[in-house]
């Protein structure tokens, strides 16, 4: 399978990602790169193997749902670029 | 008065402990090496130089009493992957500009417990994403390693490139490390010292700036097998606040170096011979076997069939991931912000400005193999031959395998600018990727110099949890092949 510059273009949108054409194909290049490299697994016979989910096997560990840390507003909102009263600051969303 | 800064971390225990010199006076020598050297190694993106006084300061104190932790009073950098309260954490990327976590990692804060000193924290590939250390936004890692009679700068391998140079180059007495297919391992390769990935779930991933979280470990890299023992015991531990934190108490490391390996049955892979591959890369194989033979140890050849599908399901595997965990970076809670007509303008704009092009490469492929019609055809394959990956390896280990050799590296370390296609740069990864893809712990030691004098690292492999086993193998080969010292250039 290989990608197109329009469907980098979509994929980039979707990264969130912004884009100019020429960076655009020249990401096509290189992805299709990558891929062409990936295509290699379709040798490998998958037939009835199982998708590993994690390497160790252990059951997941379960905590107490209680609280444990809080109050920390200042501390939450001390890296944001913009904020305000412990309220993180973005451009108007909703007219 | 001897250098300092040439002491392992076993011998400058004994001379804190002895009270031979003070940690005030250990810290201020690789201080003072830093000050020197770190304009041409470029190792540390930040010191913390009023820090590590204060931190030396208050181990002498508990010295003078005789108390204090394992690793009381020893200077160590700190990859800028993990938080440190207060301190620049920022992946060595430019979206996280600015960003100084108010909470510290499970990993640096069992250090500071143990009573090590921060000399500041170090360059890596952005987010941990590369082979050369040429990623990082704060420039190029140079290795203090040199071809005879060469004035080339050549890379320290990555993403762990700082701590690699910074430990060759006498910038600190160890350095913490990550590695998701090979950060720590292959720097380690490159610049003559130690590095070890122990088993996933070992080192708690909390505090630590995630890249692929199925795949990502602590390790340390060091002078020694010995040191990166001491390190791994004090780095390691169980941990609520990381799920994959496994429930096993941390074995003392350093009990194993110097036991014996007879009986113990080393597997040799056949698949890890890869067309191409340099003479020498072979010869210092066969080397290690023959040093492993002559110490006792039985030597037996392995097949792990699915070794050459581990690089390209790596390959989709970590980007897919990364593209998720990466996707916090919008400009809003942390970090750079770029404005824009609206709130997407703004974190297109942000993410277009904040990330380097490997990162953006990574983010995309992720972002295309996990998107809708895709999933099964690469993501879920992936995963079903990471499967196949680490059932090779379980079928080694019922047959009585102890651990495995093989190279660490298909090369030995290169220019920046030599590769610039990202295929040929992820090959660099080609025998360490599988470790990581199974969640096996694995040890690079330094083995020998190639013909323009520069180190090659050997590769042990070991069954889960069992990193005690690679530390008395990885001795066995460190006595053998002796240590290795970059002639000094810089500073």
């Amino acid at each position: 399978m290989s990608v197109d510059t329009d469907t980098v273009k979509r994929v980039a949108r979707l990264a969130r990602i912004k884009i100019n054409d020429d960076q655009a194909a020249k990401m096509t290049g290189e992805l299709n790169e990558i891929l062409g490299f990936v295509e290699q697994l379709d040798e490998v016979d998958i037939d009835g193997i199982e998708p590993l989910t994690s390497v160790v096997e252990q059951t997941m560990k379960k905590r107490q749902d209680g609280v444990t840390d809080g109050d920390k507003a200042d501390d939450v909102t001390a890296n944001a670029p913009a904020s305000e009263d412990h309220f993180f600051m973005v451009p108007k969303v909703v007219e | 008065m001897t250098d300092l800064t040439k002491l392992t971390i076993a011998e400058a225990r004994e001379g804190l402990k002895s009270k031979t010199f003070t940690s005030l006076e250990l810290t201020e020598a690789f201080l003072a090496n830093i000050e020197r050297a770190n304009a041409a190694l470029n190792a540390y993106v930040v010191v913390t130089d009023d820090k590590a006084r204060d931190m030396a300061k208050a181990s002498d104190e508990k010295l003078a009493k005789g108390e204090g932790g394992a690793l009381e009073g020893i200077p160590l950098g700190i990859k800028d992957l993990f938080a440190t309260k207060g301190i620049h954490t920022q992946a060595c990327s430019h979206i996280l500009d600015g960003f100084q976590p108010p909470y510290e990692s499970t990993v640096t804060s069992n250090l500071w417990a143990d009573g090590a000193v921060m000399l500041g924290k170090l360059n890596m590939d952005e987010f941990a994403m590369g082979s050369s250390n040429e990623t990082s936004y704060y420039g190029n890692v140079i290795n203090p390693w040199r071809k005879k009679g060469s004035n080339t700068d050549l890379v320290p391998g990555g993403s762990s490139g700082g701590s690699a140079a910074a430990v060759a180059g006498r910038l600190c007495m160890g350095a913490t490390a990550t590695d998701t297919g090979g950060s720590i391992r292959q720097p380690a390769a490159f610049t003559g010292t130690v590095g070890i990935k122990p088993t996933y779930g070992r080192c708690s991933r909390w505090g630590i700036v995630a890249f692929a979280s199925s795949l990502d470990q602590a390790g340390p890299i060091a002078h020694t097998v010995r040191d990166s023992a001491i390190l791994l015991k004090s780095m390691a531990s169980v941990d609520a606040r990381d799920t994959t934190s496994v429930d096993i108490a941390v074995p003392d490391y350093e009990a194993a170096i110097g036991q014996s390996v007879k009986g113990l049955k080393i597997g040799i892979p056949r698949e890890y011979q890869v067309d191409g591959m340099p003479d020498e890369i072979n010869a210092l194989w066969q080397q290690g076997i023959d040093w492993l033979r002559t110490a006792g140890a039985e030597i037996v050849e392995i097949s792990l069939p699915h070794t050459k599908y581990a690089l390209p399901a790596y390959y989709i595997v970590a980007p897919a991931e990364a593209s998720s965990n990466l996707a916090r970076y919008d400009g809003v809670r942390y970090g750079l912000r770029v404005p824009g007509k609206d709130i997407v303008d703004m974190y297109e704009n942000t993410r277009a400005a904040g990330f380097g092009e490997e990162v953006k490469r990574r983010i995309l492929i992720g972002t295309y193999v996990l998107s809708a019609g895709y999933y099964d055809a690469y993501y879920l394959k992936a995963q079903k031959v990471r499967t196949l990956i680490k059932r090779d390896f379980d079928l080694a280990w019922a047959n009585g395998v102890d651990a495995i050799l093989t190279p660490a590296t298909p090369n030995a370390a290169f220019a920046p600018g030599e590769i610039t296609d990202p295929v040929q740069m992820y090959l660099n990864d080609i025998f360490t990727v599988t470790v990581n893809m199974a969640g096996l712990p694995g040890i690079s030691v330094p083995a020998g110099l190639n013909s323009e004098g520069l180190p090659l690292g050997l590769q042990l492999i070991g069954k889960p949890f069992d990193e005690a086993t690679l530390f008395k193998v990885g001795q066995v080969i460190e006595d053998a092949a002796g240590r290795f010292e970059p002639e000094q250039w810089w500073g």
